[in-house]
C-alpha cells in the first residue's frame, strides 16, 4: 500500500478525471445511437439525474436533509415556463440560465431561514416551503394555469437550428449537454477545499465551527448552488415537455428525487446517475408490464435497498470491488 | 412435376385466392388512470375496452386490434405526455384513445397535431379540449352539455338561490361557468361560490361555507369516482338535508358505479347527465347484460364505461372503413359526422367541432328495489356543446 498523500495532493489527485468517470457519458452518448433507443425516457432520466445531483450536494455532501427540494425544481420550471408563455422569452438557453438564477436566489432566501434549524425541524421546514409554493401555484390560476397546468409554451430551436422534435432527439442532446456542464461544476465543488469543508460540516458541524469554518455561510452557499442546479433541471423539464404542472412542486417529486439518490448512493456524485436511471427505467418497464400494480414493484425495490444496501447501488458495486481485490491479494 | 408438388402448388394458389384481404393488426394506444386514488375510473375504461374487443372482434375480421394499455397515474399531464410520446414513436400505435383527466388531454394535444395521430377522448370533458388539436374527437361529454341545461332546469324547478362548489380545474371551471350563466340568465341568484382543490380535498369546510350561505340548493361538480363519494358523505354529515338544502349538479357526482358506496345521502339528488345505467333502451339492456355476464351480477358500468365502449365503437368504425390501414386525416374525416346507437341513446360526432352531440337526461336518485338508481324524469334531445355555440371557432 502506498503512503497516504498529503491532503493537498489528495485533492489534486481527485481532480484528475479517471477513465472510469467517463463511463456514464460514453453510455449516454452510445444510447442515442442504439436502434431502438427511448429518447423521451432518456431525456427524462437526464433531467432527473441533474435534479438528483443537486440534492446530492446538499444531502449527500453537506448532510442537509430536505424533503422539499422540489420547491427549487418547481421554481425553475415555472420561471422558464412563465417567461416563455407570457413574455415571449422563447430562447431556451438564456431562459435556462435565468431559471437557474431565480432558483438560486430563492435558495439563498429560504436557506437563510430554514438552515438555522436542523434535524426534524429542518425536514418539516423544507417541506413546508414546497407545500406553500405549490398552493401558491395552484391559486394563481390566471398566471400558472393552476391544476390544469401551464399550456402553450413555445420554445425556439436551439441556436436557431435544432427544433425540439417529437422523437426527442434534440431534447436528449440538450439535456445531456446541460447535465455534463452541471456535472463539471459539481465535481469541481466537491473536490475543492470548499467541498471538503462541506463534508466536514456533514460529519460534525460543531467541530467545524470550532476550527473557524463559517458553517452557516458554507451551508447557505451550497444550498443556493444546489437550488440553482435544481432550478435548471426544472427548467429543462418545462422546456423539453413544453408543459408545467403543479406536480413539479409536489411532495411526490421531492420524495422521488430522494428515493433516486438513496437508491443510487449518497455523497458519490455518480449515485445520482445510477439512481435516476434505474428508478425511471424500472418504473417505465414495470408500468408497461402491469399497468395496475407496478407501484408495488417499486416499493419492494426500495425496501430491499434500504434493508440490504445502505450505500445504494454504487455501494453494492464498491463492496463487490473490495471483495475482488481482497480475493486477489 | 410430381403429384405431391402439384397438390402443394394448388393448395398455395387456393390459399391466395381464398384470402383476398391481408389481415392488419391495428395498434390502439390507451392512456388512462390505473393507479392511485382515481384507479377505479381507468379500470372501468379498461374493462369496457376489453369487453368490446371480446364481443366485436369479428366485426373487423380479418383485421385484429391490439390494445397497448398505459397508466398515466392520475391528473399528471407530464406523465400523459411522455406516455403518448412513447406510444407514438416507439410502440407505433395507429390510434390513441382513453384519457380520464382534462389536463392530460391538453398535454397530448401538440403531440397529436405534430404526429397527425387521432385521439378518441373517452372521458375528459372540458369544452376547450377539442379545439386544441384537429386530431382530437370526443365521444364522452362536456361539462357545459350537462351544467348549462341544469341551470335552466333549476330555475324552472322553482329554485331561486344556489351556492356553487366545484373542483378547481378545467371541468370544474366549465361546470361553474355553464350553470351560473344559464341560472342567472333565467333570473336565479348565486348565493356564493367556492373552488375546491383537485388533489386530496377535504370537503367539510367547503360544505360548511355552503351551509352558512343558506341557499336553496348547492350545485357541485367533483371528479367522478371516489371524490364524489367523499363529497356525498361530507354532505350528509354536515346535515344539509336537515337544513333543507338540496344538491344538484352534473351526473358526475352520482355515477352509477359509486351509488352503492354512498349510503342514503344521495336520495332525491337531481342531476343532468348523458347516461344512467337504468336508461330504458334495448341497446342499454344488452350492454348491461353483457357487462354483468362478464364481470359479475353486482358490477355496474357507469358513464366512464360507456364512454370507453362508444370510443371503441368509433375506433372499430374507422378500422372497418379504412380496411385496417389507418391514416390520421382519413380517420378524422370518418369520425366527423359518425352516428351511433349508444347504450346512452343516439350519439353523433359534430362534424364542425369533433365534439359529441347527445341526449341529456334529468335524473333523480331513487330507490329501485334495494339499490339506488338514477331514474330519468326528462330528456333534452341532441344537445350540442353549448360553450362552442357561444364561442364559435374564429
Amino acid at each position: 500500500m502506498a503512503t497516504p498523500l498529503h491532503p493537498i495532493d489528495q485533492l489534486g489527485a481527485w481532480h484528475r478525471i479517471r477513465p472510469l468517470e467517463l463511463l456514464p457519458w460514453v453510455l449516454a452518448v452510445g444510447y442515442y445511437f442504439l436502434p431502438n433507443s427511448n429518447l423521451p425516457l432518456g431525456t427524462e432520466i437526464l433531467t432527473w439525474a441533474l435534479f438528483t445531483l443537486s440534492l446530492d450536494l446538499v444531502l449527500g455532501y453537506t448532510g442537509i436533509v430536505s424533503l422539499g427540494h422540489a420547491a427549487f425544481f418547481g421554481i425553475g420550471a415555472y420561471a422558464a415556463g412563465l417567461v416563455a408563455r407570457w413574455l415571449g422569452w422563447t430562447e431556451p438557453i438564456t431562459a435556462l440560465i435565468f431559471a437557474g438564477a431565480v432558483s438560486g436566489v430563492a435558495g439563498v432566501i429560504s436557506g437563510l431561514i430554514v438552515l438555522r434549524t436542523h434535524g426534524l425541524t429542518l425536514l418539516m421546514l423544507t417541506m413546508a416551503v414546497a407545500v406553500m409554493l405549490k398552493e401558491l401555484a395552484n391559486k394563481l390560476g390566471w398566471l400558472t394555469g393552476g391544476a390544469d397546468g401551464l399550456q402553450g409554451i413555445v420554445i425556439d430551436p436551439i441556436f436557431g437550428q435544432f427544433r425540439f422534435d417529437m422523437f426527442g432527439r434534440t431534447t436528449y442532446w440538450y439535456a445531456l449537454a446541460v447535465l455534463f456542464l452541471a456535472w463539471i461544476v459539481a465535481r469541481r465543488i466537491v473536490h475543492s477545499p470548499f467541498g471538503r469543508s462541506l463534508v466536514g460540516i456533514r460529519e460534525n458541524a460543531t467541530r467545524m465551527s470550532a476550527i473557524g469554518s463559517p458553517v452557516m455561510l458554507r451551508m447557505v452557499t451550497v444550498y443556493a448552488i444546489s437550488a440553482a442546479m435544481a432550478g435548471v433541471a426544472g427548467a429543462l423539464l418545462a422546456q423539453t415537455t413544453r408543459y408545467v404542472t403543479v406536480n413539479v412542486l409536489s411532495l411526490e417529486y421531492s420524495g422521488d428525487v430522494l428515493i433516486m439518490l438513496v437508491l443510487g448512493g449518497m455523497g458519490r456524485l455518480y449515485g445520482a446517475f445510477a439512481g435516476s436511471a434505474v428508478f425511471l427505467v424500472l418504473r417505465d418497464e414495470l408500468s408497461k408490464l402491469s399497468p395496475y400494480y407496478w407501484s408495488f414493484g417499486i416499493g419492494l425495490l426500495l425496501v430491499a435497498t434500504v434493508l440490504f444496501a445502505r450505500g445504494g447501488l454504487l455501494g453494492i458495486v464498491d463492496t463487490l470491488w473490495d471483495r475482488i481485490k481482497r480475493w486477489r491479494a | 412435376m410430381t403429384s405431391k408438388l402439384k397438390i402443394i402448388a394448388a393448395a398455395a394458389l387456393a390459399a391466395v385466392f381464398v384470402q383476398p384481404v391481408a389481415a392488419d393488426n391495428v395498434k390502439v394506444g390507451i392512456i388512462t388512470t390505473l393507479s392511485g386514488p382515481n384507479a377505479s375510473l381507468g379500470q372501468q375504461m379498461d374493462q369496457a375496452i376489453k369487453l368490446y374487443n371480446k364481443l366485436h372482434a369479428r366485426d373487423i375480421a380479418p383485421h385484429t386490434v391490439e390494445i397497448v394499455l398505459r397508466d398515466d397515474t392520475g391528473p399528471a399531464p407530464d406523465v400523459a405526455r411522455r406516455i403518448a410520446q412513447e406510444l407514438i414513436t416507439r410502440d407505433r400505435v395507429n390510434i390513441l384513445g382513453g384519457v380520464v383527466f382534462t389536463p392530460n388531454a391538453h398535454a397530448i394535444a401538440p403531440l397529436a397535431t405534430e404526429a397527425k395521430m387521432p385521439l378518441v377522448i373517452m372521458n375528459a370533458g372540458t369544452s376547450v379540449t377539442t379545439t386544441l388539436s384537429p386530431y382530437f374527437a370526443r365521444v364522452s361529454f362536456t361539462l357545459w352539455q350537462s351544467s348549462f341545461p341544469m341551470g335552466q332546469w333549476a330555475h324552472q324547478a322553482g329554485i331561486r338561490s344556489v351556492f356553487t362548489a366545484v373542483t378547481d380545474y378545467g371541468p370544474g371551471h366549465d361546470a361553474e361557468a355553464a350553470f351560473t350563466k344559464a341560472f342567472t340568465e333565467a333570473g336565479g341568484k348565486i348565493a356564493g361560490s367556492v373552488r375546491m382543490p383537485l388533489a386530496n380535498p377535504d370537503f367539510v369546510p367547503f360544505i360548511q361555507r355552503a351551509k352558512d350561505a343558506n341557499p336553496e340548493a348547492v350545485f357541485t361538480f367533483v371528479p367522478a369516482g371516489r371524490q364524489a363519494t367523499a363529497f356525498m358523505k361530507a354532505f350528509g354529515e354536515r346535515g344539509m338535508r336537515e337544513a333543507n338544502i338540496r344538491l344538484i349538479g352534473p351526473g358526475d357526482i352520482v355515477t352509477d358505479e359509486e351509488l352503492p358506496n354512498m349510503g342514503d345521502v344521495p336520495l332525491g339528488v337531481v342531476t343532468m347527465h348523458h347516461y344512467s345505467s337504468v336508461h330504458d333502451s334495448p341497446t342499454n339492456r344488452e350492454f348491461q347484460a353483457a357487462w354483468k355476464k362478464e364481470y359479475g351480477p353486482n358490477a355496474v358500468p357507469g358513464f366512464m364505461a360507456v364512454g370507453a365502449w362508444d370510443g371503441m365503437a368509433a375506433i372499430y368504425h374507422v378500422i372497418k372503413q379504412q380496411n385496417g390501414k389507418l391514416d390520421g386525416d382519413r380517420t378524422m374525416a370518418l369520425l366527423k359526422g359518425w352516428k351511433h346507437e349508444s347504450p346512452r341513446g343516439p350519439i353523433m360526432i359534430d362534424p364542425d367541432t369533433r365534439d359529441i352531440v347527445q341526449n341529456e337526461y334529468i335524473r333523480r336518485v331513487e330507490k329501485l328495489g334495494n339499490a339506488l338508481a338514477n331514474i330519468e324524469i326528462g330528456t333534452i334531445p341532441q344537445v350540442k356543446d353549448p360553450w362552442k355555440v357561444f364561442n364559435p371557432p374564429k
